[in-house]
Parts: structure tokens; C-alpha cells; sequence
């Protein structure tokens, strides 16, 4: 946990693909209401540092997003957890977890019905 | 400071294809402060070089080093312990580290992670500017303070040429005119009198042009 | 006689001077020179050679002004600082003078990245005052600026060019006098269309007594279209189109606008005339060599001296 987006780093972005992330999303307060001013808007364009290095290196800058949302949106917060779940699993394992032979998770009661 | 900027991933990518255990190096000084060879720098090429690795099923090994400056031999003397047992250092410092780094490890390959690109000032948060040439023979003080050499498109010393217009010279737009801006300072200055003063050729043998430069100071050499 | 070329005898003579320009070709073909050259012969008093114009490789100033003069026209050869440094450029001099170039003008030339080459490294060991000092050192003190020695002085009228309408105004004549300093006898100016502000520069450099220390060519441009005017407007630095010349080449026709901007640019040539300190026309029609005859000639300026 971080208190603001403004504090995630390229390197801890990148640090989570090499721990076998397939995806992963940041999501920051709505653009302009940063309580650091401009912390999220920093952000994005970490993320966007982050994807194009992402590219460059094999492993497909579609993996990491960023998202906005205010700090009451819960049902917003769901809807875009699930949005970037389709996303990834669209996309499939990441080529690293490929090379590494993580076991892929069974899929969910729910999805199944 | 001296300004850099990241080399493309592929191309770095490619110099180290035959190593299996590299060093990236960085460095404090100047490259840090451009955001091109700091320890966060090294930190995300490291990152990103292993993932690109691994994914081809070639992995790399990585030990990630900032030296206090590279163009200093007692710091790069730091990695003398370590360094025998890397295959090659990809260094992120400007030129001058990453040829200092090869001089003091003459058994391993030293590869530039970084290209250098001039000597600038912050315009502002990541906006960088070239500002000096390093002639080796400064005028700024007849110039107003800016430098025609490094300023003007065409380094002439009695300008402004024809193609400068609205304050911007004739390459783009976006670079303002070297010579307008001296006149500027100039006229604010109220040094206008030394405009209209032939000044002879410039000597480049303190440039470049003379060739490899060096300084010897006597009263601090031991 | 400080070169004794054709150009310097006009002028000394009290005559009204008209140059033209030739830009060389783009290969090896000397035919593309020589076939320029009945549209010129007997209507100028020497036609400019361009020295690799908007950093276009073609073939080199001097050996197109070599073609020109054996095709009896006096080449006035255009130097570049861009590309050489002082060695080359000083050998050339006096390869040039020794070959029988009588004209010299001095110019630092258009940045690199317009050309062919962007990649190019741009040379500007010296600049084109520089130059016009040195080549004027070698002419009239029979010196290198080594100190040493020349064995035969290169004999060239020694040339600069102007542009009154580039930025910041103030300097420009300044500028002139340190070109006049520096060893200019005459200057050619950048193509006028702008003629109050042409007329503000001249007024501003008679105040200096320039006129009487260097002879003006004012430069001169038909336009062929409304096209073309709008094009130069908007693409070349320093060229300055007022909308009243653009408003009428757009009144007529297309096809009539080259007849437009050949009575236009002669209407022209009549009104520099009349402007005192203004000794000559230099008459850039380009790619439209053809044309020189009839504007030099409706401008009342034929036969030539």
C-alpha cells in the first residue's frame, strides 16, 4: 500500500512482472484531484515509461494499466478489476511465466457456469 | 552538467547477447541528475533487460552498481573486488565513464548503455539544453553572456545570418536564434558599441580540432 | 581596379548593373549549364553560380563557372563557409583566381538540414565575413593569414548578400557596414517584394554613407504563380510577401499569372531604379532563365555596357 500513486515507482512496476505478474493495474485518485496535486498524473506517465519499456523487452506493454477512480467508488473499483481480469486473460501468461512453467489458475466456479 | 539520454533496449539488447553475468554501472554525478544513469536508472534497466532475457529463455544475471563518479579512478576502483567475476559492464555514465571504466578493466567489455549527448542546463523538469562546446577558449564576456559557438546554428561569430526570423533560427522553429538572443542581451546590457567589431578567425586548437585535449596543473600534480 | 571583372567595370563606370543566377546541375552533365546559357549571354554583366543552394548537392560553383565563361558570360562564383574549412576554402580562392574568376561572393550559406545531407558535418570554421576579410587580405595585402607570402595574389570583386528583411531589423545595416569592413565592394540583396521596407533599409543605409562605399544589386524574383508566392512566404525564412503582391497575382488567371509576375517584377525594377544607393539588379528567375531577357529588357536596361 502507498498513499498516492505519485510514490509507485517505474522499477516497483517492473519488479512485479519479474515476480510473475501477468498483469498489472495502478489505479490512482481521479486526474485533478490529486491530494499531492500532481501525484497520479505522475503516475500515468510512469505507467507509460513502464509499458513502452515493456514492449521493448518482450513482454507486451498491454499488461500494465492505469485507472482513475475517487476514493467512495467501490462498485467502480470492482468493474475495472474485472475489466483488467478479461484484459489479461485475454492476453494470456506473460511470456516470463511461459518461460517459467507457473502453473496457470483453474478457472473460477463462476466463470465455469 | 553533461547530458545524456537512454540508448533503445534492442540495441543494448544486442552488445550484451553473448553474456550471461553483466554489471550495469551508473554513476552519481551528472547523469544522474538528467535522469539518464542514476541508481533508479540502473535499477530499471536491470529490470527490464532480465525480463527481456528470461523471456528468451536466456537469462541474465545482473549486479546493479552505482559509483559515486565515473571519471574519477578511486571510484571505479570500488568494483575492482567484484568485477572478475562479470563477463562485461554496461555502463550509463556519460562517454568519458564508460572509457575510464575500460581503461581501469582492461579484461572486460565495457558497453555504453547511455548515448551523451552535450553539455546543458534543466530548462526545466526533464527539458534539458545544450549550452556549451567546450572550445576551450570562452568569449562569453564579449557575447553577453550567451554563446554564439554553441547557440547559432552555424557557430558564426558575427551574426545574426538571413534565415533568422521572429527570434527563432532558420533549422526550426523551435530553436530560438542564437544571435537574437545576444543582441537581446546586448542591448540590455547597453554593450551595443562592441557589435560592429570584426572579430578575427577563432582558433579551434584549444577545441577539438587540435586534437585530444588535456590540462596539466603543475601546483596540484604530485 | 581592385579585380578588373566585367562587374567592377560596370559599376565603376557609372552603368546600372543587372546580374543573374545560375544554379548548377544536379550531375556530372555540362550540357545542363551550356544550354542555360543563350537565355544569359549579352543580357547581364555576370550570372551568379550557386554553391550547393539549400545545401543541395550539385555540381561545384567553380566548375560551373568555368562552363559559363567559355561560353562567354562572366561567372560571379558563390562560397559557401558551410562546407569548407579555411584550408579548402583559401585553395579554392586562388584555384578560382588562377582559372580565370573574376567575382567572388562570400556567403556562410543555408543550414544543412535542408538538403540532401541533413547527416553532414557543418563546417563554419570561419564565417562569411571572415571570409570576406580573409580573401581581401589575400587579394590586397598578397598574404595569407598565415603572414606568409602569396606567390600571385588572387584577383576577385569581392561580393556579400543581405537580407533586409530578416530579423532583428536594427542589426542589419550594422551588419552591412561590418561586411563592408570587412572587404565587400558590392552586395546583393535577398529577392524584395517587400519595396517600403526595402526603401526603410536603403534610407537607414545612407544614413550610414554605406551607399557610397559598397554598390547595392537589389535582388529581384518573378514570381511564376500565386502558388509559388505563397509557398516562399510560408517556407523560406526571412522572405518577406506582403499580401497586396500575393492579392494581385491571385487576381488573374492561372495561366496568366507568369505574364503577371514578369511585368511585376519589371514595374519593380523601375521603382529600385529611382532609389538612390541602389546600383544594379540581380535578377533570380529560377529554373526560368528564359525569362531574363524580357524582364532585363522591358526594364529599359538593354543593350548591356
Amino acid at each position: 500500500m502507498v498513499p498516492c500513486t505519485g510514490r509507485v515507482e517505474e522499477v516497483v512496476m517492473m519488479k512485479a512482472f519479474e515476480n510473475g505478474a501477468d498483469g498489472v493495474m495502478v489505479v490512482g485518485c481521479l486526474e485533478g484531484d490529486c491530494h499531492f496535486l500532481e501525484g497520479n498524473l505522475r503516475a500515468r506517465r510512469r505507467v507509460e515509461r513502464v509499458a513502452a519499456l515493456l514492449t521493448d523487452a518482450g513482454i507486451g506493454g498491454e499488461r500494465i494499466r492505469m485507472f482513475n477512480l475517487s476514493a467512495g467508488e467501490g462498485s467502480k473499483f470492482a468493474a475495472y478489476a474485472e475489466e483488467m481480469d478479461q484484459h489479461i486473460k485475454k492476453l494470456g501468461p506473460s511470456p516470463i511465466n511461459i518461460v517459467r512453467g507457473t502453473p496457470q489458475p483453474v478457472a473460477s466456479q463462476g466463470e465455469r457456469t | 552538467m553533461i547530458v545524456g539520454n537512454a540508448k533503445p533496449l534492442a540495441e543494448i539488447l544486442q552488445m550484451i547477447e553473448s553474456h550471461q553475468k553483466i554489471i550495469i554501472a551508473g554513476c552519481h554525478g551528472c547523469v544522474t541528475v538528467c535522469r539518464a544513469g542514476g541508481e533508479k536508472e540502473v535499477q530499471i534497466l536491470a529490470s527490464a533487460l532480465r525480463l527481456a532475457r528470461e523471456a528468451v529463455k536466456n537469462p541474465l544475471e545482473i549486479r546493479e552498481v552505482s559509483l559515486e563518479r565515473q571519471c574519477d579512478p578511486e571510484y571505479l576502483e570500488t568494483m575492482r573486488p567484484y568485477a572478475g567475476d562479470y563477463q562485461a559492464v554496461v555502463s550509463i555514465g556519460c562517454g568519458a565513464g564508460v572509457q575510464f571504466l575500460a581503461e581501469h578493466f582492461a579484461a572486460l567489455p565495457i558497453y555504453p548503455g547511455i548515448n551523451t549527448n552535450f553539455i546543458g542546463v534543466t530548462e526545466r523538469q526533464g527539458e534539458w539544453a545544450e549550452r556549451c562546446q567546450a572550445c576551450g577558449d570562452c568569449m562569453l564576456h564579449l557575447t553577453g553572456g550567451i554563446c554564439p559557438i554553441a547557440r547559432c546554428s552555424k557557430s558564426i561569430l558575427h551574426g545574426p545570418c538571413g534565415g533568422s526570423v521572429d527570434g527563432h533560427c532558420e533549422i526550426d522553429k523551435d530553436v530560438p536564434c542564437g544571435w537574437q538572443l545576444i543582441i537581446d542581451r546586448l542591448r540590455a546590457l547597453n554593450m551595443m558599441d562592441s557589435y560592429e567589431k570584426l572579430r578575427p578567425m577563432k582558433s579551434w586548437r584549444t577545441s577539438r580540432d587540435g586534437g585530444p585535449r588535456r590540462i596539466v596543473r603543475e601546483d596540484l600534480t604530485r | 581596379m581592385k579585380a578588373g571583372s566585367n562587374l567592377e567595370k560596370v559599376l565603376a563606370a557609372g552603368h546600372f548593373a543587372v546580374t543573374a543566377e545560375c544554379g548548377p546541375p544536379r550531375g556530372a552533365d555540362p550540357e545542363q549549364v551550356r544550354k542555360k546559357t543563350p537565355f544569359l549571354k549579352g543580357f547581364i554583366d555576370a550570372c551568379n553560380v550557386t554553391d550547393n543552394q539549400t545545401s543541395v548537392v550539385r555540381m561545384s560553383s567553380l566548375a560551373g563557372s568555368m562552363i559559363l565563361a567559355e561560353n562567354g558570360i562572366e561567372p560571379l562564383m558563390q562560397m559557401v563557409t558551410r562546407d569548407r574549412n579555411r584550408i579548402a576554402l583559401q585553395s579554392d580562392v586562388l584555384g578560382a583566381s588562377a582559372l580565370g574568376v573574376r567575382n567572388l561572393l562570400c556567403l556562410s550559406g543555408d543550414h544543412q538540414t535542408f538538403g540532401d545531407d541533413p547527416e553532414a558535418k557543418n563546417v563554419h570554421d570561419i564565417d562569411s565575413i571572415q571570409l570576406l576579410d580573409l580573401v581581401r587580405m589575400m587579394r590586397d595585402e598578397g598574404k595569407f593569414p598565415s603572414g606568409k607570402e602569396l606567390k600571385g595574389a588572387p584577383k576577385l570583386f569581392l561580393g556579400c548578400a543581405v537580407n533586409p528583411f530578416a530579423d532583428p531589423y536594427d542589426i542589419r545595416v550594422p551588419r552591412l557596414a561590418l561586411k563592408v569592413a570587412a572587404g565587400a565592394d558590392f552586395v546583393q540583396t535577398q529577392c524584395i517584394y517587400n519595396i517600403d521596407k526595402f526603401e526603410r533599409y536603403m534610407a537607414d543605409l545612407r544614413q550610414r554613407g554605406l551607399h557610397e562605399k559598397v554598390a547595392v544589386l537589389a535582388g529581384v524574383t518573378p514570381l511564376k504563380s500565386a502558388g509559388m508566392a505563397k509557398f516562399m512566404k510560408r517556407n523560406v525564412a526571412g522572405m518577406d510577401i506582403p499580401d497586396e503582391v500575393i492579392k494581385r497575382i491571385s487576381s488573374v488567371g492561372k495561366k496568366e499569372q507568369p505574364q503577371l509576375g514578369i511585368d511585376m517584377c519589371i514595374e519593380l525594377i523601375e521603382r529600385l531604379k529611382g532609389v538612390e544607393g541602389v546600383r544594379g539588379v540581380h535578377v533570380m528567375a529560377i529554373e526560368w532563365e528564359e525569362k531574363v531577357e524580357e524582364i532585363v529588357s522591358k526594364a529599359g536596361l538593354l543593350p548591356r555596357p
